[in-house]
């Protein structure tokens, strides 16, 4: 209690030095804050984008399926049973059909993963109602034929597809476009086809889009020969948390691993930046504690001569260097949490295009209590830490030579 | 006048490290100090007063020899038991005054109390009582460095006698006093002295001390040259 009104008193009683100290510290205080605070808006933000685009409450995989080993893709599918179709029509979950294609924008070659997907479907946010088509041809002999199974491949001339802004942009395509898609079937039969983009969308998930076609459902079946087959299914509940039959099932914490990583790497990454400045904070109350301790030996002695032990002037010096980290939170949160508030409400928007990783145009930085108490925790202890390792100097020093100021 | 001693010094000799060799600041010095003493190291710079001082404190111990200070073995006594020794028992007073400068009077006094257990009220009566001992209970709230030397070291003297110690020891403590503000600080000490029976011990080459103490211990090259009790004419007023 002494110590820290005594170092209070000390601290203020410094002056400009002090404040010098308490402002570098504040500042590092303030970035560690605003940037771990970012990183968790973007991972919050991110899962909730993925969640919302890509997996849905998790994914349930054929077995053969790897979605980085295209490769896998040509024998990754089968057929849903009773039970997975049941879920399907209760909307719990959705079907999506993967393969390869080859596309021809303006005659360019140009590789494409196909993606089937259920016009119906409310699970994913790709706008895969637009997809919907009805037979124009609906007189065609060959659809009305009284077939349980309306061949759509010939029903309808042009297919609609949709695609993600990026890769409009690497087809060099736009809405109304129109361009042939080439494709080997089941049975390794070249096949091809005429389909016009109805829609890009955007979205802030790159991983499905980059290279990426979405056809409805049905389309991409006939056109494989595989009718009622999917290569992953997605779940829309919580309900599902397990293998279904054959399907693998995998989870959000799997699902999320890739941008778990990224933010990992960037927060690896921030952390010199972080570092550097709290050493640099540090450094300076290092500095100070040295100095003050040289030039207050006479004080020094004096309390030891008033009755404290060493161990307790060892105390009040570590105390006084700790407290600039308070008065540093005390600056800190002056301009901080008006800065903070905005910055949580306006967002912060990258100018630059995506690099190939989920993140919002616009990022909401989240500040949670547990980031700012443990920030602050964490610089107590630090600043606590490198102002009792000079103060430990005094516990050696003759309380004589200290009350003289011989000291060296 | 016979008295119970308080201090008791037996061959005490202290040696300073110096280059190679050492430096022998005090030689075999053999002295007692009776409860109630006021009594004077005398002696030129550089004799062994402020040596044989901070020892008779706990705050240096002895090469050789002894020094048992209210029965307590200075050279035996751990950190904490020499703190604790003087928090309770013993009082400083320093040429320098070495007050804590953010600290206010009332609080300077009051510090090494705080050391001690004691409640907020027992503490105010205790400071209150000695800055009225030294006539500064208006100046209660002022900071150090808004006082006069001389004022200073009676808030000095104040924080010396809170605690109301048995052994008060004085390092020249009118050397940065003019002599209107000596003669004030030694009548206090004096009128203390006789009024609380604290054992009062300088260490001092000014005539003015001089005047009051009723003995005088002589130093010279870290030995004891004389030893006079003295009845000086000068009293408390
Ligand atoms: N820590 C020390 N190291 C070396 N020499 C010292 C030390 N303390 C005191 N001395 C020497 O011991 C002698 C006595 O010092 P001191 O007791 O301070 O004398 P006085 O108070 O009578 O002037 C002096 O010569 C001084 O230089
Ligand atoms: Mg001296």
């Amino acid at each position: 209690m002494i110590a820290l009104k005594l170092a209070f008193r000390n601290l203020l009683g410094a002056g400009l030095r002090t404040w010098l100290n308490v402002t570098v510290l504040s500042f590092a205080f303030v970035v560690i804050i605003f940037y771990n605070g970012m990183l968790n808006g973007w991972d919050r933000q991110g899962k909730r984008d993925t969640q919302a685009w890509e997996v849905g409450q998790g994914q349930l995989w054929h077995p053969t399926y790897d979605k980085y080993d295209v490769f896998s893709i040509q024998d990754a599918h089968g057929l849903m049973e009773t039970r997975e179709k049941q879920l399907a029509v209760e909307g719990k979950l959705t079907p999506i059909l993967i393969a390869q294609g080859t596309a021809y924008p303006e005659g360019r070659m140009q590789g494409v993963l196909l993606k089937g997907i259920d016009p119906e479907q409310k699970i994913l946010k790709i706008p895969s109602h637009l997809l919907k088509q009805t037979a124009t041809a609906a007189d065609d002999a060959t659809a009305t034929d009284g077939a349980t199974e309306v061949d759509v491949h010939y029903a309808i001339d042009v297919h609609h597809a949709i695609i993600g802004k990026r890769m409009a942009k690497s087809l060099k395509v736009g809405e109304g476009d129109q361009m042939l898609i080439r494709w080997r079937d089941k049975n390794g039969t070249f096949d091809a086809l005429e389909v016009k983009i109805v829609a890009v969308f955007k979205s802030d998930v790159p991983s499905i889009d980059n290279g990426q076609m979405y056809l409805s459902l049905q389309t991409l079946q006939q056109m494989m020969d595989m009718p009622g087959e999917a290569t992953i299914l997605v779940s829309g509940t919580e309900e599902i948390n397990g293998n279904l039959g054959n399907w693998v099932f995998k989870d959000l914490d799997f699902l999320f691993t890739e941008l778990d990583e990224i933010i990992l790497s960037k927060r690896a990454g921030s952390m010199i930046m972080q570092s550097t400045l709290l050493l640099i904070a540090l450094l300076a109350i290092f500095d100070t504690q040295i100095l003050s301790i040289f030039r207050r030996q006479k004080e020094i002695g004096t309390y030891i001569a008033l009755g404290m032990t060493r161990a307790q002037v060892v105390g009040i010096f570590t105390v006084e260097g700790g407290a600039h980290s308070i008065l540093a939170a005390l600056v800190g949160a002056v301009y901080g949490i008006p800065l903070f508030m905005w910055l949580a409400a306006k967002g912060i928007t990258f100018g630059v295009d995506d690099m190939g990783i989920t993140m919002a145009e616009t990022i909401f930085p989240y500040y949670s209590l547990g980031l700012i108490a443990f920030t602050t925790l964490f610089v107590i202890a630090a600043a606590t830490i490198v102002s009792y390792i000079p103060a430990r100097r005094i516990s050696k020093m003759n309380p004589t030579d200290a009350l003289r100021g011989k000291v060296n | 006048m016979e008295q119970k001693s308080i201090i008791s010094i037996t061959n005490l000799t202290k040696e300073f490290p110096v280059g190679k060799g050492h430096f022998t600041a005090l030689d075999k010095v053999n002295i007692e100090f009776g409860v109630g003493e006021f009594a004077g190291l005398v002696g030129p710079s550089g004799s062994g007063k402020t040596t044989l001082l901070n020892i008779i404190g706990s705050l240096d111990t002895p090469t050789t020899g002894d020094a048992i200070v209210m029965g307590q073995s200075i050279s035996k006594l751990s950190h904490k038991q020499s703190a604790l020794l003087r928090n309770h028992h013993i009082g400083f007073i320093f040429q320098t005054f070495n007050l804590l400068p953010v600290y206010t009077v009332y609080e300077n006094v009051e510090f090494a109390l705080l050391l001690q257990n004691m409640s907020s009220g027992e503490r105010h009566k205790a400071v209150m009582e000695a800055l009225e001992w030294v006539g500064l209970t208006d100046k209660e709230k002022s900071k150090p460095s808004m006082l006069s030397g001389g004022e200073s070291q009676r808030v000095a003297i104040a924080r010396a006698m809170v605690k109301k110690p048995q052994i008060v020891l004085a390092d020249e403590p009118t050397a940065n006093l003019d002599s209107k503000n000596s003669h004030h600080i030694l009548q206090t000490m004096k009128k203390l002295n006789e009024e609380l029976k604290v054992t009062f011990i300088f260490a001092t080459h000014d005539e003015k001390v001089m005047m009051y103490l009723n003995r005088v211990v002589n130093l010279a090259d870290g030995r004891i040259v004389s030893d006079e009790r003295v009845m000086n004419h000068v009293k408390a007023q």
